[in-house]
């Protein structure tokens, strides 16, 4: 009976996740195809007007270009595209041709997951530690002031937050010698003279050129790990089993770690796997501003040269980036938390 | 109406606006936040306000005064084309309150209408608005803004209104959460069994205890306009008049930002958009409390 609910909850939201995916798929095809002065008419078009070729031979070229077979009725044209996105085959980039958008999007995402994830872990644990101290030491002077910055910081929207430090790192001269960092040679994702692979050249200079990226991610996410923690942590504090534990005669420390810590943490990790879905959507600024070769610059990129198929494959694999994270943030506290399960189960 | 009930009336009225007064007291001084929040956006707006008059924008470029650092001319020194910065920044909030304010009131009203709609009709309705709002949550909103730009002009109107209906969702199902659980309230059901009409029920038995809520997501949706709408001028996206994120923009392109003499045209605009967010959050915060005695310390 038990496994009975877990199975269904599970299918319940892979069923959502599935259908959240599609309904993105959808829009997407329909602004490129169906949207008046889509891109493939007006490649069309452009095609028939300035290179003076017949509507067939226009119609054949885009077809090729978007692989869509434009011949084919709009359900049919439909349905195959939904196939190659269930392959996961977005055909090729319109920028650079012959390159599949796959292989562009397999190149660039790493970088993304790297400092994106990097900024989320270090933020967690120094968020999550203060925010412990913080509920336990609630009389001391330093509580309020610790709390208000984490407050202001997680107010300030992230990419003012790279402002700062590009200019506190990058630009101010501390005390009359060079900036810190010498940015102009940090932009990219490494340096020409280091071979890709696991040697510790490389692994040094890619965390160097993803230094700022990733102090911006921490910074901009602290502040909220911050209060969060401590508001959980507040509400276990009271809890009848932490007071009995306290009766009991059980070590303080042993009360922090394996009482409040664990149960305070429980709803909050959910939260963890939610971010990191969203900030790779919001990186697009962040690597913007250092001129780092993610995801986010990609999709800049191909939208002001008007590279639909990349631009399509981008937002997707973004959506579905989220999609699964919130899938297995659900999935997470549902087992780790009997009562989201049985209250979803009927 | 007779006397008895005219009296009444009064001492009910002006006893209600005791409370009024006495909320807004409690919001704007029962903490420092709070406090320092409604301080700094009163000074944005009397700013905003005055700023056309007292502090006008240089309309010619002065090529002799390029990108001087502050003086007492200049109060923050000058831009590329030599415009004084300070009167950039003093009329650079109003564009972006002003939208704000756009996004804000459109999204709300799309917001309350929908939840309350859904929450109070329930069944099959209400659980399709319910998944939509899911999946539509899902879809990162940057990004998408930036996928609309290709095939979309923008320009500041159609993206505040744009913004305010791709906003809908995470209102919608906050708003109807809270009419759900003001619908099993007993004075809201004793005004079901009554057999009293839908609209009467919406507009005078639970709109009026939506007031606090809505003031809290009002000032959070202005925040989260103000983000959107900054960014994507930062990104170029959104086309350039005059406003804070503007100058970001220009501060960015014109490489401000590696000669540490002009600095402030790039550090200054930063700051008031922090400034204005942050007023906005703590604002939010403090109504808060006022509304929802139950988070008081």
């Amino acid at each position: 009976m038990k496994i009975n609910n877990t199975v269904l909850f599970i299918i319940k939201r892979l069923l959502k996740m599935l259908f959240t995916i599609w309904v993105v798929t959808t829009i997407i095809f329909f602004l490129i195809r169906l949207m008046p002065s889509n891109p493939v008419d007006r490649y069309v078009e452009e095609q028939m007007v300035q290179y003076g070729l017949s509507a067939e031979e226009a119609r054949a070229k885009a077809s090729f270009l978007f692989s869509m077979d434009l011949d084919k009725s709009m359900l049919e044209q439909y349905i195959t595209y939904l196939g190659q996105v269930i392959r996961l085959d977005f055909g090729d980039s319109l920028l650079s041709p012959g390159v599949p958008v796959m292989a562009i999007i397999a190149e660039r995402l790493p970088w993304t997951l790297f400092t994106v994830g990097f900024g989320l872990l270090l933020s967690f644990i120094i968020g999550i530690s203060a925010g412990a101290i913080l509920a336990y030491r609630r009389d001391k002077w330093y509580e309020p002031v610790v709390s208000g910055i984490a407050s202001f910081l997680s107010s300030i929207p992230d990419f003012l937050i790279a402002i700062f430090l590009l200019i506190l790192f990058g630009v101010v001269a501390w005390g009359g010698g060079n900036p810190i960092l010498p940015i102009e040679l940090l932009r990219g994702n490494y340096s020409m003279d280091v071979t890709p692979g696991f040697n510790f050249a490389f692994i040094k200079d890619a965390i160097m050129h993803g230094f700022l990226p990733i102090m911006t991610y921490t910074v901009s996410q602290v502040g909220i790990w911050v209060l969060l923690m401590k508001g959980s942590t507040i509400s276990t504090l009271s809890a009848d089993y932490v007071t009995l534990a306290k009766v009991r005669g059980i070590k303080p420390r042993r009360i922090l770690s394996a009482y409040v810590g664990r149960n305070a943490l429980l709803p909050i990790s959910t939260e963890f796997a939610m971010r990191l879905g969203f900030i790779i959507g919001g990186s697009l600024i962040i690597e913007q501003l250092f001129v780092y070769q993610g995801i986010g610059l990609e999709l800049l990129k191909a939208t002001s040269g008007q590279d639909y198929p990349l631009m399509q494959g981008i937002f997707l694999i973004m959506t579905i980036a989220i999609v699964i994270s919130s899938f297995l943030a659900e999935i997470f506290y549902a087992v780790l938390d009997p009562r989201i399960k049985a209250k979803e189960g009927n | 109406m007779d006397q008895h009930e005219q009296v009444f009336q009064t001492i009910s009225q002006s006893s209600k606006w005791k409370k009024i007064l006495h909320q807004v007291r409690y919001a704007i001084f029962h903490d420092v936040s709070g406090f320092l929040g409604f301080l700094i956006l009163s000074v944005i707006l009397i700013l905003t306000l005055i700023a056309p008059v007292v502090f006008p924008l240089d309309t010619v470029s002065n090529v002799g005064a390029i990108l001087q650092p502050p003086s007492s001319q200049h109060l923050l020194g000058t831009d590329h084309l030599g415009r004084d910065i300070w009167a950039q920044i003093a009329n650079g909030g109003k564009d972006l309150l002003i939208m704000a304010i756009i996004t804000a009131t459109l999204g709300i009203f799309l917001g309350v209408m929908l939840g309350a709609f859904s929450a109070i009709v329930g069944g099959k309705l209400d659980e399709v608005l319910l998944l939509l709002a899911d999946v539509w949550l899902s879809i990162p909103r940057l990004p998408l803004l930036v996928v609309l730009s290709a095939f979309i002009t923008l320009n500041s109107m159609i993206f505040a209104v744009l913004l305010a209906i791709l906003s809908w969702a995470g209102l919608y199902r906050t708003i109807r959460s809270e009419v759900l659980s003001l619908k099993e309230r007993a004075f809201i059901e004793v005004s079901f069994m009554q057999n009293l009409s839908t609209s009467h029920i919406v507009f005078k038995e639970i709109a009026p205890n939506l007031i606090g809520f809505i003031a809290i997501n009002y000032t959070l949706l202005m925040k989260a306009a103000i983000y959107a709408q900054v960014g994507l001028v930062f990104l170029g996206i959104l086309p350039l008049e005059q406003n804070w994120g503007v100058m970001i923009n220009q501060a960015w392109t014109q490489g401000v930002i590696y000669s540490p003499d002009s600095i402030l045209y790039i550090l200054a605009p930063t700051i008031m958009i922090c400034l204005l967010i942050v007023s906005l959050v703590w604002i939010g915060k403090s109504l808060e409390d006022v509304f929802n005695p139950s988070l008081r310390k």
